[in-house]
Formats: C-alpha cells, sequence, structure tokens
C-alpha cells in the first residue's frame, strides 16, 4: 500500500490503565464489544503485576465476545517486566496465536521472529530503533507520546511496510518506577498495598500546591492530569502515514461516545472544532492538552491558530 | 591499565578539569560526554569537544586509567547522524567503552565499531536478567549500569544470572521514576530528558516571592513552595511536594542524595564490578572530595583495614545535606 494514498485509519482502543473492579472491568469491554465503534482492542495490565489475578478469569469471555464483534485483540504487556512467570506467560499467549503488544524491551525477547505490536512504552524514537524493532518482528508500532508532529511523519514514512499508531485521546503516561506512588499516597508500601488504587478508577489527582491539577497517578505509573485530545490533527496524522488512532480508557467519560465522535473526525464527517466543542461537555472540568504534538511542553494546549 | 582495587570506582567528568581531578584523586575509570544532545548531562558549560576528549584520554590512559564515553540518549527522528558521530568520534579518540541506550545506537555501534567495548546506560533501564541477556545477544554489550531499583539482595541475585559485568550507583542524585522513560520533565519544559539529555533545566526553573515563602516552578508548574524555615531543593519533578488528599507531600521522594559507601563490602559480596559516582554536572572540587572519599575506603577495604571515617565528609556533599540508601534497603517500594 502506498503511502501517498493513505487508507481509512483504524481506531484503537489502548489498554485499560487503571485499576478496576473485575465486573467493572468485564463490563465496560462487553458494552465496548457490543456499541463501539473500534477496529481494535488492547487488554492486559501495563501497570501493576500485583493486579493481573483479578481479571484472569473474565478475560477469555471478553476476548471472546470482542472477537465475536469483529475487532481485533491484542493483549500488552507490563511495562516492567520482571519474573521468568510474566515472560513465559508472554511467549504462551503468542503461541496461542494472540497478538502481544510489548511494552517493555524484555517481552521482544519472547517474541522476536513472530509478529508483534511495539506499545508505546518502549523507546522507539527514531528511525534506528524503529529498523531494529521491525527487524525483530514488529508489524504495527505505536508511538511513545513524547513525540512531535515531525517525528511521527519521519517515523510513519520510514514504516510504510508496516502500520503506525498514535495516541489521541486519553491521560499521557508520563512515567513508571518500581515504587507504588498510589501505596505511598495511603500511607502503604507496595507490598502491603491493600490495592488501594482500586479507590481511583480514573487516577488520583497530585496537584500543585496552588491547587490547579498537574498529574494523575495509578499505582507505579504517572499520568498527566489533562487529557491529551488531538482532533483537528487527525488529517494531518493520517495523511502522515498514521494508520491507527488509539483512545485510552478512561472511567469519567464514555469511551462508546468518544469512539464515535473520533470516527466522525477521522472519517471527515465533522467538524473537528464543533467535535472538540461536543467533547469538552462530554469530559466535564479535565484539562484538554496537546503541547507534546505541537513540539512543546506535552501539558500545554495549543489552541487552533 | 592498572588493576582496579576492591571495585572499580567509575567517576563523572563534567569537563577536562573535573576529569583530571577523578584520576588524580584515584578514579580507575572516568565518564563523560560531548558537548550536544547526545549525552544526559547537556547542561550549559559541561562536556567535551572533540580535541578536549582526545587529550582527556590521553591524560587518563598516561596514567592507567580508563575513559568511558556516554552517547546515552535517544536520538530524534531525523537527528540520528549526530550519535552515530558521537560513537564514531568516541572510537576515534581511542574510548575504553560507550555508554550507550537507544535501540538504533547500539545497533549501529555494534555493527560499525564492533571491537570498542558497549555498556549499556542506566538509561535503558534493564533491571533483570532477560532484559540484560538480550542487549548480550543483540549488540554484544559488556557491562550493565544497573537501576537504581534494587536491593542489595536483588543485586546478587540478578548478577549471579549475568554474563556480563554489573556497573552500580553509589553516590549522588538520583530519580524515582524508571530511567530513559521518564516524561515528567518534558511535561513540563518541553525539552526532554530523553533526547535532549536534559532534566529540569535551569532555563527553565524561576523561583517567586510568595508571602513568607519562595514557589519553585519549572516552566509554568509550580514544583514546590518552601516556607521561610524550610530547606530549599531544586525543583526536578520527582522530587517536587505535589497534594494528594489535600496535602502537600514529596509524594515521589525526598530531595535526598544516594550514599552507598557503608555497604560497599555488601556490593563486593553480591559480585558487582563496579561502583558509579554520578555528577558530571557537579565542580572539580566536587568530584575531588567524592573521588578521594571512595578511593580511601576501597583502599582499606582491598587491604583488609577498617575504612576510613568518610562518612562525615560524604555526607556534607550529598544534596541537600540528607542521604539514603534509597533501593539498596528494602521496604523503599
Amino acid at each position: 500500500m502506498s503511502a501517498a494514498q493513505p487508507s481509512t485509519p483504524k481506531l484503537s482502543l489502548g489498554p485499560l490503565l487503571y485499576h478496576w473492579p473485575a465486573e467493572r472491568r468485564r463490563d465496560f469491554y462487553y458494552r465496548i464489544a457490543d456499541e463501539a465503534d473500534l477496529d481494535v482492542v488492547t487488554l492486559g495490565e501495563v501497570v501493576c503485576a500485583k493486579r493481573e489475578p483479578f481479571f484472569a478469569d473474565c478475560l477469555p469471555g471478553v476476548i471472546d465476545r470482542l472477537q465475536a464483534a469483529g475487532k481485533q485483540v491484542v493483549i500488552a504487556t507490563l511495562a516492567l517486566l520482571t519474573t521468568p512467570r510474566e515472560l513465559a506467560a508472554i511467549g504462551e499467549l503468542a503461541a496461542a496465536g494472540m497478538t502481544v503488544e510489548a511494552n517493555d524491551v524484555t517481552a521482544v525477547r519472547v517474541l522476536a521472529g513472530q509478529p508483534f505490536v511495539a506499545g508505546p512504552l518502549i523507546n522507539l524514537f527514531n528511525e534506528g530503533s524503529l529498523e531494529f524493532l521491525l527487524h525483530e518482528g514488529a508489524t504495527r508500532v505505536v508511538l511513545p507520546v513524547e513525540l512531535s508532529e515531525r517525528s511521527i511523519a519521519i517515523l510513519a514514512a520510514h514504516n510504510r511496510d508496516g502500520e503506525t499508531e498514535v495516541q489521541v485521546f486519553g491521560r499521557q503516561p508520563l512515567a513508571i518506577s518500581m515504587r507504588c506512588y498510589h501505596a505511598r499516597a495511603y500511607g502503604l508500601h507496595k507490598d502491603s498495598c491493600q490495592f488501594v488504587c482500586e479507590r481511583d478508577p480514573d487516577g488520583l489527582p497530585a496537584d500543585q500546591m496552588d491547587g490547579r491539577g498537574l498529574l494523575s497517578i495509578n499505582g507505579t505509573q504517572t499520568l498527566s492530569h489533562g487529557y491529551l485530545v488531538l482532533l483537528r490533527e487527525l488529517a494531518g496524522l493520517r495523511d502522515a502515514g498514521v494508520s491507527h488512532f488509539r483512545l485510552s480508557p478512561q472511567a469519567g467519560t464514555d469511551m462508546v461516545g468518544v469512539a464515535a465522535l473520533v470516527r466522525a473526525v477521522a472519517d471527515g464527517a465533522r467538524d473537528p472544532a464543533e467535535a472538540e466543542a461536543a467533547l469538552r461537555a462530554m469530559v466535564g472540568p479535565v484539562p484538554f492538552i496537546n503541547g507534546y504534538l505541537h513540539g512543546r511542553e506535552g501539558m500545554a494546549w495549543v489552541p487552533a491558530a | 591499565m592498572r588493576a582496579p582495587k576492591y571495585l572499580e570506582l567509575v567517576c563523572p567528568a563534567g569537563t577536562p578539569a573535573a576529569l583530571r581531578a577523578a584520576v588524580d584523586a584515584g578514579a580507575d575509570t572516568v565518564y563523560c560526554g560531548f558537548r550536544d544532545a547526545t549525552n544526559a548531562r547537556n547542561y550549559p558549560g559541561l562536556n567535551f569537544d572533540r580535541e578536549e576528549m582526545r587529550a582527556g584520554i590521553a591524560y587518563a590512559h598516561a596514567r592507567g586509567r580508563r575513559v568511558l564515553v556516554a552517547v546515552n540518549t535517544f536520538p530524534r527522528a531525523g537527528e540520528t547522524g549526530l550519535w552515530h558521530q558521537a560513537v564514531d568520534t568516541a572510537a576515534d579518540c581511542g574510548a575504553d567503552a560507550v555508554i550507550l541506550a537507544d535501540l538504533g545506537v547500539l545497533d549501529y555501534a555494534a555493527r560499525r565499531h564492533p571491537t570498542l567495548r558497549r555498556h549499556l546506560s542506566v538509561q535503558a533501564a534493564a533491571a533483570n536478567p532477560l532484559a540484560i541477556d538480550f542487549y548480550r545477544e543483540r549488540f554484544g554489550i559488556s557491562r550493565v549500569v544497573l537501576p537504581r531499583v534494587l536491593a542489595v539482595g536483588e543485586v546478587a541475585a540478578l548478577v549471579a544470572q549475568l554474563k556480563v559485568e554489573a556497573e552500580v550507583f553509589a553516590f549522588g542524585s538520583l530519580g524515582t521514576m524508571v530511567e530513559g522513560r521518564c516524561y515528567l520533565s518534558s511535561y513540563m519544559t518541553g525539552r526532554s530528558p530523553s533526547s535532549d539529555g536534559v532534566c529540569a533545566p535551569a532555563e527553565c526553573v524561576a523561583y517567586q516571592e510568595d508571602g513568607d515563602g519562595l514557589r519553585a516552578c519549572l516552566g509554568t508548574a509550580m514544583m514546590n513552595r518552601f516556607g521561610p524555615d524550610e530547606p530549599r531543593s531544586y525543583p526536578t519533578p520527582c522530587k517536587g511536594r505535589f497534594v494528594t488528599h489535600g496535602s502537600p507531600s514529596y509524594l515521589f521522594e525526598e530531595p535526598i542524595g544516594l550514599n552507598a559507601s557503608a555497604i560497599l563490602p555488601d556490593l563486593k559480596a553480591a559480585g558487582v564490578t563496579a561502583l558509579k559516582i554520578e555528577g558530571r554536572q557537579r565542580g572539580r572540587a566536587y568530584v575531588t572530595e567524592v573521588v578521594s572519599a571512595f578511593r580511601a575506603i576501597l583502599d582499606a577495604l582491598a587491604e583488609g583495614r577498617p575504612p576510613p571515617r568518610a562518612a562525615a565528609r560524604l555526607h556534607a556533599l550529598n544534596e541537600g545535606g540528607q542521604e539514603t540508601l534509597s533501593a539498596y534497603r528494602s521496604g523503599w517500594r
């Protein structure tokens, strides 16, 4: 396929980054399967290995329902793989025919030689690392959130035979740690955390001392407070060769509605400025951000010219 | 080359003067970088041009010491040439190894300079045997610099499974996020630790009087507010004070420095090859003080003497005068 004639971009739902009760999580995905206009849905626990067992029983049913609804299902790995057991599980998923999104270089070693998705938490900033990952078997690369439009365009142009995905909605992952700040904020340690992260299904706000929002804590992960919103940028990204637009699930927002809105803008059926106003009404008081794409600080909002 | 005693002491040099100071104070090895975005301490007034690098390496080699060149940031798309050139120049100047993190730069160095030793930078944050072995298999690394997230017992268990040397941090400032994968500073300033080699650059820092206190800002974001009697720290994002549940706290880490000088025998027993002193942004006097203190401790340990009481000296040098064993003690997470 030629990049000069970009095909209709696909919509992808990124992995749920937060710790929701298993039932809520299952029902969320059932509704996504039944109602959301999405091409790809990525499941899997990215942030904390301790959360994984809670959803294990629901996972097969959710995969079935999503696949039956015609959605490609991908399983994301943890951002920090630390044990042989975690790696063995990735190998088993791949052997069972599941597409895996690697979010740690360690996973690439297990997946090498078979098709996989290089996730946004792998440092893929340039053509050299892109070529290496393609050589290892990556068929789609989800680019890190820090990249500017210029970097994205260079990488997408370099990846004409593969697929290139960019996040366009939701909080941006900014950092990961071995230490759990969620537990720390509740006066606990990671080893005895009582799963307090479940109390904050859309993240725990970590504000500036003057009260302005800044960050959002999700276990060992730190996210932006604002939601990344790229709508008027979609056409440019598509023309640059981006094949997939990723929505990151947020608790406070109707993701089925967000998907419909992004789809309409991506297809040129809805005016981006009008859609942006509609999204503001859906999202509530959380600020929008888009700084990285425009070569600025990530927390900035660059308004339409 | 002079054989290291007890543990190889790897010391920072932000300038040619600091390189000579580190060698004179007893460093076995010095690490430094070029004056551009190819290294993770890309601050004004620091680092080496080609001729300074050549002269610095000659100075060290004449005294039997090694020089490692850090090319440990992640090139932006379209800019990889500068990173390739840095690796070429390091090889040409006679560096004993390059310290690398980016997959593409590692691939380039392994193909183009197969005989130049490659160390895996802490910026690659490889903290388990499978990841480290992956970098060894693909790029032939000889050494890994371990992230500052492991307890001593974990270091021992890890090193036992490695086919490469391990270098660990012994002293200096430390971040709490997984290194090379932290965008907090670029989120606030637009300048990236990963690709620009700067975290919380001084030109983005502003202090403002605020009643009887002082606000410290990074970009437009407020990192801290110090009361009149509170110690003041630099507004690095992971050492800022943020409000959760209505009360401000040092949510990520207190603004304190690492000092592992008291546990060097434990690190030796864990199978570690080399100790790293952080601080290429620090001046010559600091380098001399810290390096000579560690030299004295290592020499004593090598000769079976009780180590000298260098603790107070090192303590005073650390960030904010407060120090920690950080992750080396269990319970940090």
